[in-house]
């Protein structure tokens, strides 16, 4: 089993006092691409964030491979093979695009290399190799930027949160793309946080998560229709 | 000349060199000329009042590369130079200078150097300065570096300059005074750790129709060190001007941000920035998701931001 979570939870401290934000969570992950959905502030960007080290479980275990990595940090996460693609990817003054793309493969890339893999995000590759990742980038070149990374990494598991959130203008068939590209190459699992529901399509498995709890599990097939009817039910409810 | 391995060293740190330059160079070591050699439309002199040279190049000249490192190996020195620099019109050249003090000893070494730069009409100049310190003394290392810019009409000059560390105590004054069309264009970068204090002064003198300024400094203050940034450009015409700190401070470090701008012409455009703060949690969380390790991941930032 490549991932496994064992009755995880989690806790932080809130202005009404101590909150669970992740509730006794046990989740096995071996799929090719799994899918995270569910309303926002449901619990799935903490979850994925529990997964890299950047929080800290609770209570419960986290194993990869049988080894458990509840305790380790998110460096040797990292160096497991754990990839975590931000929501909001960060902004670095001076630090350029092939800087950060070398740091995600472990090693210095040359321009070709470097330009390589920003093709496969869309981005006209000669013009970004040298670009600092500061102000002047928009932030759906920032988000294709990160995706590069988690490709230059190139590790057994991917996490995506949001991928799909301000890149409107290149179309989600290339992501999917991508991702398949990625699975093709290194196997393993990729996992997704997305609302849309191309990418819901595409995915092996569907787990909702609200209240910080699982609260549907399966294939497509068995999630996507009742969610789909769930959305629009609410949306005609609101507009009603 | 020959050089031994330290002042090689020192020679590679501030200009980048492994050798004895090709082309127009000065090299003054421990307080006295080591080396010179002169071009065609390059001319060094050493000055007879005081202290110093005078770098004359000639009118027209394109292209061509004046270095003149000052190397301090000896503890106990206190070294002070006036260096005039002459531009000549519609020259455009490179000028590369730096200091690097190794200091094994247990005395305070000291290189103050005076540069007063003359661009004429139309000329162009980037000017290179690299300051940098060493040594396992216990001996303070200090360097007070005095910049004088006149700038003609038309004249351009990008300068660089850059404290890369190891220097306790450092006060640097920059004045420029820009005629019409002028431009200047400033970068500084500086990093100081331990106890070390750096002082930046800036004052641009924004004369000239259509003359223009950018101020840019960004450093990193670590440990306990004290960083002050006075920049004061004054806009006495129609003109623009732009001053901008930058500064990461980490550790018990201190520093403070003085930017200043003067607009007295109705026409006068000016703008001043100045940000202070740490390294953002996100970005070493970002750099960690990578496989680098805490401290892997804050040298990349600094570096980065310091390039």
């Amino acid at each position: 089993m490549l991932l496994e979570l064992q009755n995880v939870s989690y806790r932080a401290e809130s202005d009404t006092g101590v909150k669970e934000i992740i509730s006794h969570v046990d989740l096995k992950i071996d799929e090719r691409f799994v899918a995270f959905t569910g309303p926002n502030g449901g619990g799935k960007s903490t979850l994925a964030k529990l997964i890299a080290g950047i929080y800290t479980p609770s209570e419960g275990r986290i194993l990869m491979d049988g080894e458990d990595i509840t305790g380790l940090s998110i460096t040797e996460r990292a160096k497991r093979g754990i990839s975590y693609a931000f929501q909001q990817p960060v902004r670095f003054k001076g630090l350029t695009v092939q800087d950060l793309i070398s740091l995600a493969s472990g090693k210095k890339l040359s321009a070709p290399e470097v330009c390589a893999y920003l093709s496969e995000v869309g981005l006209c590759a000669r013009d970004y190799v040298n670009r600092e990742l500061n102000e002047s980038l928009s932030g759906g070149e920032l988000k294709r930027i990160e995706i590069a990374m988690i490709m230059a990494r190139g590790t057994k598991l991917s996490l995506f949160d949001e991928p799909e959130a301000g890149i409107d203008l290149w179309s989600f068939g290339n992501l999917i793309t991508v991702f398949e590209k990625m699975h093709e190459k290194l196997g393993g699992s990729i996992l997704i946080i997305s609302h849309q529901e191309r990418i819901l399509n595409i995915a092996d498995r569907i787990i909702v998560i609200a209240d910080g709890k699982i609260t549907k599990d399966g294939t497509s097939k068995e999630v996507l229709p009742a969610l789909l009817t769930a959305r629009t039910c609410a949306a005609l409810t609101k507009n009603a | 000349m020959a050089l031994d391995v330290i002042q090689k060293n020192l020679l590679k740190s501030i200009a980048d060199l492994e050798e004895i330059p090709e082309g127009a160079y000065n090299i003054r070591s421990n307080g006295s000329l080591a080396g010179r050699h002169t071009t065609a439309n390059i001319d060094i002199v050493t000055k007879t009042d005081k202290p110093g040279i005078d770098i004359i190049i000639k009118a027209g000249t394109k292209n061509e590369r004046v270095d003149i490192p000052v190397l301090l190996t000896e503890t106990g020195l206190d070294d002070l130079v006036y260096n005039d620099f002459y531009i000549g019109e519609d020259a455009d050249v490179l000028i590369v200078a730096g200091c690097g003090i190794h200091n094994a000893g247990g005395l305070k070494s000291e290189h103050d150097g005076i540069h007063a730069f003359h661009l004429a009409k139309g000329a162009k100049l980037k000017y290179v300065e690299k300051h940098y310190g060493e040594g396992e003394g216990t001996g303070e290392r200090i360097l007070n570096p005095t910049t004088e810019i006149e700038m003609a009409k038309d004249s351009y000059m990008e300068m660089e300059s850059t404290q890369i560390g190891g220097v306790d105590s450092t006060v640097r004054v920059t004045k420029a005074v820009l005629e019409e069309g002028a431009t200047l264009v400033i970068h500084e970068k500086i990093m100081t750790h331990g106890k070390q204090s750096a002082t930046t002064d800036f004052t641009v003198d924004l004369n000239g129709k259509d003359c223009g300024a950018h101020v840019i400094s960004r450093s990193v203050a670590k440990d306990e060190s004290h960083q002050l940034f006075l920049s004061c450009i004054n806009g006495n015409a129609p003109c623009n001007g732009h001053t901008e700190c930058d500064a990461i401070i980490m550790g018990n470090a201190c520093v403070s941000a003085v930017p200043k701008i003067n607009a007295n012409d109705v026409d006068a455009s000016l703008i001043h920035e100045a940000a202070i703060g740490k390294i953002a949690g996100e970005q070493l969380i970002k750099l960690m998701t990578l496989g680098l390790t805490e401290k892997e991941a804050e040298e990349q930032i600094v570096g980065g931001f310091l390039r």
